[in-house]
């Protein structure tokens, strides 16, 4: 399974390469240093929301409401950036992954502690905190008039050419990595998807583990909210907008498993890098950002396609029923 | 939900309600008390509400919604979701669109938006049953799809000549007085239909039987995969449905028609009382919170709340609604 996992990666990183190439033959402009580094820029939101997602798939539940969060997020820092005083960049960020880790606490609390299908909550909290933005903001936006002007400098910052979104990405990789593969509590995370009731009498807490994954996607989503405010320069109620869909189908395409306890760090990655590239190429290639929203679906359906006959290969599944009826099994 | 426990575990499965004079006593009733909490708040509120032609309108506003929840609400009750229904509403209706500028009449249109909303279901349905892949997965993948080839032939335009006999279909009364609109008419209809058959035939019980345990309904020779491509099938038909009678209200097709339908349309069905774990629930309950959910929303308009806070309200409510039995629960201890 490790194998497969491993290979599963780096034919993602071959069809990456080649994705590059053969745009770049298409469309040169593609293949020069500073369009390749802007392909890491923009993407640096989607590698660090895949992995906050990733957390959470593999404890067999799903998030939502990872925009909504963002936006929410975003909002109440660029708040705090308009009518507060002039504060440090480090506060803000800071502030937003708190800000973020409560909300997606929030939704740990009642999937962990009262145990409500994370889809439920996450889809209700999706609503809420979109509708949040706007009673909060007074249904106004905040313009990048109305913010500070370290608030706005900190994710222009750049060092080779990579901007300071790309580089705290690059951190939340690493810890990520660590956490899923050094630490007792983020091997529980596969623990708990790959068998609940098998997780449970290890010792392994259901409760604290989906607590803990929530809020760590919700703090991600919290970062990335503040980064994306002050990137752009703008803070309104359709940040985002329909953003999870894109962060589950980098997670799809990487090869984490919806149905839990399948996924790593570097696959999600991958994914992310994957559908970041697509989205960059189109406008080199002079094709109609209209276009975006199919291939991104064509793609999620080719990864999973391609996913579950990699799966039947593995013959260890006799009953494809199998796998929905432990979805279920929660003691 | 507790006296279920209180019987015995050898007659009882584990949490299947037994039949629908149970399933009434219990989340139908609240249902049913909601609703006339509803019209009362609402007519003491607002002396419009009660107007006849007012409450018929406010039926076009949820109609639509509702028949998409009536197939919902079996396939979440077999553990599926199909997340793609507002994108085969946004595609069938593109193609209504095209198929009224080459000049199709008023029944040809219906037809076009059933057969291209039959064959979104079908891709679906064969991804999941055949390739075996989870429907989350696949519907999400199929919504980016259906409304990507929406907007990728349709751009920033807009179809918008549609003949009159066919827009008369969303924008007149079916019968008058009393005023009833097709749309509203049709899931009535509907909700009869999804009720017998769920709740009076042997196939609507395989339905509980694969949601309660897919595994153990296979065994029993419950044709799983089968029944499911089906459902995914019927969720198409019925969202094509639901795009011939908002074409025909609007007169207008944009590629972003019907964004964000999908997570209404899961709202009523779980607002109805069907667990997102398969195996509960019932269509008197989905019908009657398309009805609270709808009455509630149009009273709220009435009274200047903004839709943004009503997004708001009908989020709480869902959670609410899931977690007031599962806190009372732990709270009487009746486990």
């Amino acid at each position: 399974m490790t194998w497969l996992a491993r290979n599963r990666e780096a034919t993602l990183a071959v069809l990456i390469v080649l994705l590059v190439a053969a745009v770049s033959l298409y469309a040169p402009a593609f293949a020069t240093p500073a369009s390749l580094l802007g392909v890491l820029n923009d993407t640096a939101f989607l590698f660090m929301l895949a992995l906050g997602q990733t957390m959470v798939i593999l404890t067999r539940g799903i998030d939502l409401s990872v925009a909504a969060n963002l936006a929410l997020s975003g909002m109440l820092v660029a708040l705090v950036g308009q009518y507060g005083p002039d504060m440090p960049a480090p506060v803000y960020l800071t502030l937003a992954i708190a800000i973020g880790a409560g909300l997606g606490g929030l939704i740990g609390g009642l999937v962990g502690g009262l145990g409500i299908p994370p889809i439920v909550v996450t889809l209700g909290a999706l609503a809420i905190y979109r509708g949040m933005i706007v009673v909060i903001g007074g249904g106004d936006q905040v313009n990048a008039s109305e913010m500070g002007a370290s608030f706005q400098a900190f994710p222009k910052l750049a060092v080779f050419g990579l901007t300071s979104p790309f580089w705290i990405a690059v951190i939340v990789a690493i810890a990520c990595q660590m956490f899923l593969t050094r630490s007792r509590t983020g091997r529980g995370l596969y623990a708990v998807g790959g068998n609940p009731v098998a997780a449970r009498y290890c010792g392994v807490s259901l409760e604290r583990t989906q607590f803990l994954v929530y809020a760590l996607s919700g703090a991600i989503s919290g970062l990335c909210g503040y980064l994306w405010v002050a990137r752009y320069g703008v803070a309104y109620s359709e940040i985002a907008l329909g953003y999870e869909l894109t962060v589950i189908a980098a997670c799809v395409i990487g090869g984490v498993s919806i149905g839990g306890g399948v996924g790593t760090v570097p696959g999600a990655l991958l994914g992310a890098l994957f559908l970041g590239a697509i989205v960059n190429a189109l406008p080199t290639m002079q094709v109609s950002p209209f276009w975006q929203m199919a291939i991104a679906g064509g793609v999620i359906l080719g990864a999973v396609v391609i996913n579950a006959r990699a799966e039947t290969r593995t013959g260890k599944l006799i009953l494809p029923e199998a796998r929905g009826s432990a979805k279920a099994a929660r003691p | 939900m507790s006296d279920a426990a209180d019987r015995p575990a050898s007659v009882i499965p584990d949490r299947l309600r037994n039949g629908w004079t149970d399933a009434l006593l219990r989340w139908e009733a609240i249902l049913v008390v909601l609703l006339v909490a509803v019209f009362v708040g609402n007519a003491l509120a607002t002396p419009w509400f009660l107007d006849i032609y007012n409450l018929a309108d406010a039926t076009y506003n949820f109609s639509e919604k509702a028949i998409i929840a009536l197939p919902m609400a079996l396939l979440i009750l077999v553990r599926e979701i199909d997340l793609s229904v507002g994108a085969i509403v946004a595609l069938a209706a593109l193609c209504i669109g095209y198929a009224a500028e080459a000049g199709l009449g008023a029944p040809g249109l219906v037809l076009v938006g059933l057969a291209v909303g039959l064959g979104c279901g079908v891709v679906n349905g064969a991804l999941v049953t055949r390739v075996g892949v989870p429907s989350l997965v696949v519907t999400i993948g199929t919504m980016s799809l259906f409304r990507g080839i929406a907007q990728v032939s349709l751009g920033d335009q807009a179809l918008t000549s549609f003949p009159p006999a066919f827009t008369a279909l969303g924008q007149s009364y079916l019968i008058n007085p009393p005023p009833l609109p097709l749309s509203f008419v049709l899931f009535v209809l509907l909700a009869l239909l999804f009720g017998t058959f769920l709740h009076f035939t042997a196939t609507g019980r395989r339905l509980f039987a694969i949601g309660a345990n897919p595994v153990a309904a296979q065994f029993s020779g419950v044709r799983v995969a089968r029944l499911r491509f089906r459902l995914f099938a019927l969720s198409g038909l019925l969202s094509g449905l639901a795009a011939a009678l908002l074409v025909a209200r609007f007169g207008v097709v944009r590629p972003n028609i019907a964004l964000g339908w999908e997570l209404d349309v899961i709202t009523v069905v779980i607002f109805g009382g069907v667990s997102i774990a398969g195996g509960v629930g019932s269509i008197p309950g989905v019908a009657l919170a398309a009805l609270v959910l709808g009455f509630a929303t149009f009273g709220l308009t009435l009274l200047n709340v903004p839709g943004i806070v009503i997004t708001v309200m009908l989020g709480l409510l869902l959670i609410v609604s899931i977690a007031a039995p599962i806190v009372l629960k732990s709270v009487f201890g009746a486990r």
